[in-house]
């Protein structure tokens, strides 16, 4: 995984609320056994009609937006465990998305993936609506480092949280699993000691 | 200091803080399936590392399996595939896995708890969001992502953040007809999908202590659908009863066993980030009417003309299941009902539904289709002559799998068709693309399946 670096880009808006991981990626499409290429079923049956055209109100088939941002409605990433939205949105060329909210295994699958969710206030979420509805051609400015999100030149401008582990691993693109095995010995020790009744 | 069942739990299992909020989290036990485990094996490989811990790691294949002729090779070559490659992974790694043709093969959160794998004060996880099921025998249980599934194979931990902490309680007695499934879909209506996001939460109350284990899990299972990482409940008598004649870990007695669950409850005085109270005898038989599970109201009521969602994805919600605001859904005809996953495909869930129809016959406008949670609950089935009654009232009796609980087997419901279903989400295409869920309890769904529409369970009961 390379590291997060920080970012300048415009951003698609999908203002619905709840959008629950069986829509970002239907289950018919886990069927593979690696992770590349779920970037082309991102949010399949709403931008696809049974006979596989385009839909074409879709946000995802409009010209118009473009960017490495997802800007979605409140409680974004509910229900299913499944990576595989992760991985779905990453493929499909997103580094960050925005909600007021974020399900929180998704959340974590994010921040896996190098994806970087920024949770924003539900009034903060709205002007973001309203600056790319104006102008789609909005810039988002994002800086991991300082942990700002800055909207065309200072329009918007905020502090975002992240955990300090999950913020030093995405940027030196470090890997958690490797983290955890260099543990190894340390957890052995644990093991010995601890009884499961 | 006072502390909660949770914390009790949690605090055993830290092998490690990192810095202020993050730890290393010990797992007990550790449940794959094919779906979310292929990426995390493919990981050890390049990685170049075995698995950690074998003797606490099991999977079973569920997500895709067919229904139907399960003595046959799998059909969709895709699905074949992944149910191959963990039979595989789980050779090369020396992991157990329970095959689609071993006797214990089943929804991975039907066998843990039968199997007795499943005990109270363990951390127990899965990838899988329903992985919360298994709280209800009082342990920490959650779903995790498939790279925390190769945390877990590599190291036997998760790296955790602690999550807040929630009670619900749920005060008096559940009406006749009520069930552990209304009562979920009530609270999940109440607190909305988003509500328990962040949160542990631990169910408590007369209401939840009057439950059997079974109903506990239908309990515990849809905690996720309102956000929460988790759902437990402090075993008692009830939980002792499950595990008495259950296999225990080598070398250790069940009393020794009973003596440490004994103490995993919640103080008297341990805090909460926040609590409900609830009246048992508010709820009624439930049934969503839209496309998450919080869209939820008792049988009689009418579709909320407000919500506090938006009005697009409100709008968006009722136009893809074809109601209107004011709708009663008491009275409406329905397609089809399907009577499974790890909700409610339980043993007990199949006896109350046979109960219920013996005598009686399905609609004709209505295909009905139930399948048990795992092998052991098809056999018992069989051994109660359960199969018998179901197929006279003309339901059909499948085999193990998560089946059309989601649209990734074959079992799928068409576009546009209503299905009543015991299952967890109504999600839009949930169980295949256009097709319309209305989720219920399984007496509710059994009553549907006879009256061939939707009836308050209660009225038929008397
Ligand atoms: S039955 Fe449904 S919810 Fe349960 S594990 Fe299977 S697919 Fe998931």
């Amino acid at each position: 995984m390379s590291g997060f670096t920080n970012i300048q880009t415009t951003a698609v808006p999908l203002p619905m609320e709840d959008i629950d991981t069986d829509q970002i990626i239907p289950a018919r499409f886990l069927k593979s056994t690696s992770k590349l290429g779920f970037g082309e079923n991102l949010f399949r049956d709403w931008r696809y009609n049974a006979a596989h055209e385009k839909i074409d109100g879709f946000i995802l088939n409009n010209e118009t937006y473009k960017g490495e941002i997802l800007v979605a409605g409140r409680n974004f990433g509910c229900g299913s465990s499944r990576e595989h939205a992760a991985w779905a949105i990453g493929d499909y060329g997103f580094k960050v998305v925005i909600s007021s909210f974020f399900a929180d295994i998704f959340k974590n699958n994010a921040l896996n993936n190098g994806i970087l969710p920024i949770t924003v206030d539900q009034e903060v979420l709205h002007r973001i609506f309203t600056a790319i509805e104006e102008n789609p051609k909005t810039t988002f400015d994002v800086s991991l480092t300082h942990q700002t999100l800055t909207v065309e030149g200072g329009k918007i401008h905020i502090t975002f949280d992240i955990d300090p582990f999950k913020k030093e691993c995405l940027i030196n693109g470090m890997d958690t699993i490797d983290y955890l095995i260099s543990k190894r010995a340390v957890i052995e020790k644990f093991q010995q000691q601890h009884i499961v009744y | 200091m006072s502390t909660t069942l949770f914390d009790k739990i949690w605090n055993k299992h830290i092998v490690e803080q990192i810095d202020a909020k993050q730890i290393i989290l010990y797992i007990d036990k550790h449940f794959i399936h094919e779906v979310t485990s292929p990426q995390a094996f493919d990981g050890l490989r390049q990685r170049n590392v075995k698995v950690f811990n074998t003797s606490r790691t099991v999977g079973t294949a569920d997500h895709n399996v067919p229904t139907k002729n399960q003595h046959l090779p799998i059909q969709d070559p895709l699905s074949k595939k992944q149910v191959n490659q963990l039979s595989e992974n789980c050779k090369e790694f020396g992991v157990e896995l329970f095959d689609l043709h071993h006797p214990n093969q089943g929804i991975v959160h039907v066998i843990g708890p039968e199997l007795g794998m499943t005990r109270p004060g363990m951390t127990i996880v899965c990838g899988d969001s329903h992985t919360s099921t298994h709280g209800a025998f009082g342990s920490i249980a959650f779903g995790i992502g498939t790279s925390e599934v190769e945390q877990v194979l590599a190291s036997q931990c998760v790296l955790q953040v602690k999550p807040k902490q929630m009670r619900i309680k749920i005060n008096g007695q559940l009406q006749r007809g009520v069930s552990a499934k209304d009562l979920i879909l009530y609270v999940i209506a109440k607190l909305g999908v988003g509500g328990a996001t962040g949160h542990f939460v631990e169910y408590a109350g007369e209401a939840i202590e009057s439950l059997s284990m079974e109903g506990r899990m239908t309990v515990c299972n849809m905690s996720i659908e309102m956000g929460a990482r988790g759902g437990l409940i402090a075993p008692d008598q009830t939980t002792f009863n499950y595990l008495k004649d259950k296999v225990q870990p080598e070398g250790i007695r069940f009393d020794e066993s009973l003596t440490q669950w004994k103490k995993l409850t919640t103080d008297e005085s341990a805090i909460f980030d926040i609590e409900y109270e609830f009246d048992a005898a508010d709820i009624a038989p439930m049934v969503t009417y839209g496309t998450n599970p919080g869209m939820g109201i008792k049988i009689n009521e009418a579709i909320p003309s407000t919500s506090e969602s938006s009005n697009a994805s409100v709008d968006k919600s009722l136009n893809y299941m074809g109601f209107n605001k004011g709708k009663i859904l008491e009275g409406m005809p329905i397609d089809y009902v399907f009577i499974g996953s790890c909700t409610n495909a339980r043993i007990e869930d199949l006896r109350e539904v046979a109960q219920y129809i013996k005598g009686k016959q399905k609609a004709e406008n209505v295909e009905v289709f139930v399948v048990p949670g795992s092998q052991l609950v098809a056999k018992q089935a069989k051994k109660e002559g359960l199969d018998k009654i179901l197929a006279s009232a003309g339901f059909e009796l499948r085999q193990a799998g998560c089946s059309a609980c989601l649209g990734m087997n074959e079992d799928k419901i068409p576009a546009g068709k209503y299905c009543v279903s015991t299952s967890n989400r109504n999600f839009e295409g949930r169980q295949g693309p256009g097709a319309r869920t209305i989720l219920a309890s399984p007496l509710t769904a059994a009553a549907a399946a006879i009256a061939g529409k939707i009836v308050d369970v209660r009225k038929e009961l008397n």
